[in-house]
């Protein structure tokens, strides 16, 4: 469970920064961009928290 | 610019009297992802933009924050990490067994003034981005004063949450902190690379000519430039004075195992002193090249280059900051009173910092500022620095167990307020920049302090 929150996680960070490259290249709309900033930044935000907890539980 | 994070706070509470054990000491991997965190702040959303307001070449910005956050970095290295790991005291009690109890008191005081002002700027900083949806009339880059109802209003709103936040409890936004730590970096990054695409420029020569052109929008046709490459790099080197030079990041690295943990501070220069400080510059590019606007009013600069993620981190990097700031402020002041609550204290700090935010001049004024900041805090790490190796020999043995002449040191006084009163004193009077003043200030007032003690030492 943790290491799949884990990643998903991993996967919010991914959709922040990734559609900024893409768009440099001209292969995404900025409005594309910008819907998925806000996707990872929520992805982030709420698992981030989780992992947190999960992994202070752990320890 | 800096804050304190969870790990260090949490440590700072600690070991406060006393050397800190060999038990508690802290891998690398704390420091490099402390310092990677504590210097995505806030403010970098209003420095870089004020690096093209006030007319610097890409190429100075480039090598100009190469070399100064270089020098930043080998001043923690080699000044700062090095007693710290020897000595193994804060900042407060290695000062106070220098220099007596009440003068420390008087440092926390200066202390706790200067951090109000900085988190006002903080939250100058997330209001702008919180008044977007309330169509708040933003401040522009000559703002002053108050220019609107609704920004004092907003700006009331979000200093009052943060002053009652950092008034209840400092461990929630620190975690909070914690987290968002990578994420407001890669907005950063993200941020940076839309900015430059939009500047659609295909070489280094383009991009120089509108950075140029840019330049000249900003200044309104003017193509003088306010700071040339040694500006650039003492601003780089001194904007966070007070932590290395200054010797407060001693509270930091008295938890290192090794005094070459220090290097771990290129983490938080090179990526909140370098890459968000140019990336916030080309944003502010891009928007005078799409909007033909030159204001470097954080929240919407972000918004248009980000959308609501970009408000999101304006909102969260300008409070996780300021939070910490207003703790900070707070227990400095609580020193000087100890008798009042922590919570009331830090309540009535976060509103006057709230106050301080009301006034747009202290964030567009931030480079000033942070070199007024360095230059008044800076130099009692030189009484420490100077202390150690020519009182002390460089042996913790020396000054743990040694007593203050008296509670109140007239000499480190008087080396402390000479150089900075003489340098306020220029900075009021001359055209010299603020960033230029903490180098002096800093080896003026260690000098001063070996002139005045030499006799007492000698004869003990």
């Amino acid at each position: 469970m943790l290491n799949l929150l884990k990643i998903i996680g991993r996967i919010g960070l991914l959709v922040t920064i990734l559609p900024a490259v893409l768009f440099l290249f001209d292969w995404m709309t900025l409005d594309a961009v910008k819907l998925c900033m806000i996707l990872g930044t929520v992805i982030w935000l709420v698992i981030a928290p989780v992992v947190q907890k999960l992994n202070k539980e752990a320890v | 610019m800096t804050e304190v994070t969870e790990s260090s706070k949490a440590q700072a509470s600690e070991f406060e009297r006393e050397p800190v054990p060999n038990s508690e000491l802290k891998g690398a991997s704390k420091f490099w992802g402390m310092y990677a965190g504590e210097h995505c702040a806030g403010t970098e959303f209003v420095i870089g933009p004020l690096f093209l307001l006030n007319g610097v070449s890409l190429g100075n910005i480039f090598l100009g924050l190469l070399l100064g956050n270089l020098l930043a970095v080998l001043s923690w290295r080699f000044l700062c990490a090095p007693i710290a790991t020897k000595a193994r005291l804060t900042l407060y009690y290695h000062l106070e067994k220098i220099a007596g109890d009440k003068l420390v008191i008087l440092y926390n005081l200066a202390n706790g003034i200067l951090f109000c002002f900085l988190a006002g700027a903080m939250i100058t900083v997330s209001a702008t981005a919180v008044g977007i949806p309330f169509d708040m009339p933003m401040p522009t880059a000559s703002s002053l004063l108050p220019n609107s109802l609704s920004f004092v209003l907003i700006v009331f709103a979000v200093g009052a949450v943060i002053a009652i936040v950092a008034a209840k409890g400092y461990e929630t936004v620190a975690n909070f902190a914690n987290i968002a730590a990578p994420w407001m970096i890669l907005v950063f990054a993200a941020c940076g690379i839309i900015a430059f695409a939009q500047l659609e420029v295909s070489n280094w020569t383009a991009l120089k000519e509108l950075w140029a052109n840019s330049i000249t929008f900003a200044q309104e046709g003017q193509t003088e430039t306010r700071m040339g490459f040694w500006s650039v790099v003492f601003f780089g080197w001194f904007c966070n004075a007070a932590m290395h030079v200054g010797m407060s990041d001693l509270s930091v690295f008295r938890f290192a195992k090794k005094e070459s943990y220090g290097w771990a501070t290129a983490a938080g220069m090179y990526v909140g002193h370098y890459m968000a400080w140019i990336a916030a510059a080309f944003m502010l590019a891009a928007q005078i090249k799409l909007q033909q606007s030159a204001d470097p009013v954080p929240g919407p600069i972000a918004y248009n280059i980000a959308g609501l993620a970009g408000i999101i981190c304006v909102i969260i990097a300008g409070w996780t900051t300021a939070n910490p700031t207003i703790y900070r402020a707070g227990l400095a002041f609580q020193a000087i009173m100890p008798k009042i609550s922590r919570f009331k204290v830090t309540l009535v700090t976060g509103f006057i910092a709230t106050f301080a935010g009301m006034f747009p001049a202290i964030a567009m004024k931030l480079l000033d500022f942070v070199g007024l900041y360095g230059t008044i805090l800076a130099p009692i790490g030189a009484i420490i620095v100077f202390d150690w190796y020519f009182h002390r020999k460089g042996d913790p043995s020396n000054l743990h167990g040694a007593q203050p002449a008296s509670s109140f040191s007239i000499p480190v006084l008087l080396a402390w307020l000479i150089p900075v009163g003489i340098a306020i004193i220029l900075m009021r009077t001359t055209d010299i920049s603020a960033w230029y003043f903490p180098l002096p200030t800093w080896i003026g007032c260690g000098l001063l302090y070996l002139a005045f003690t030499r006799n007492s030492f000698a004869n003990s």
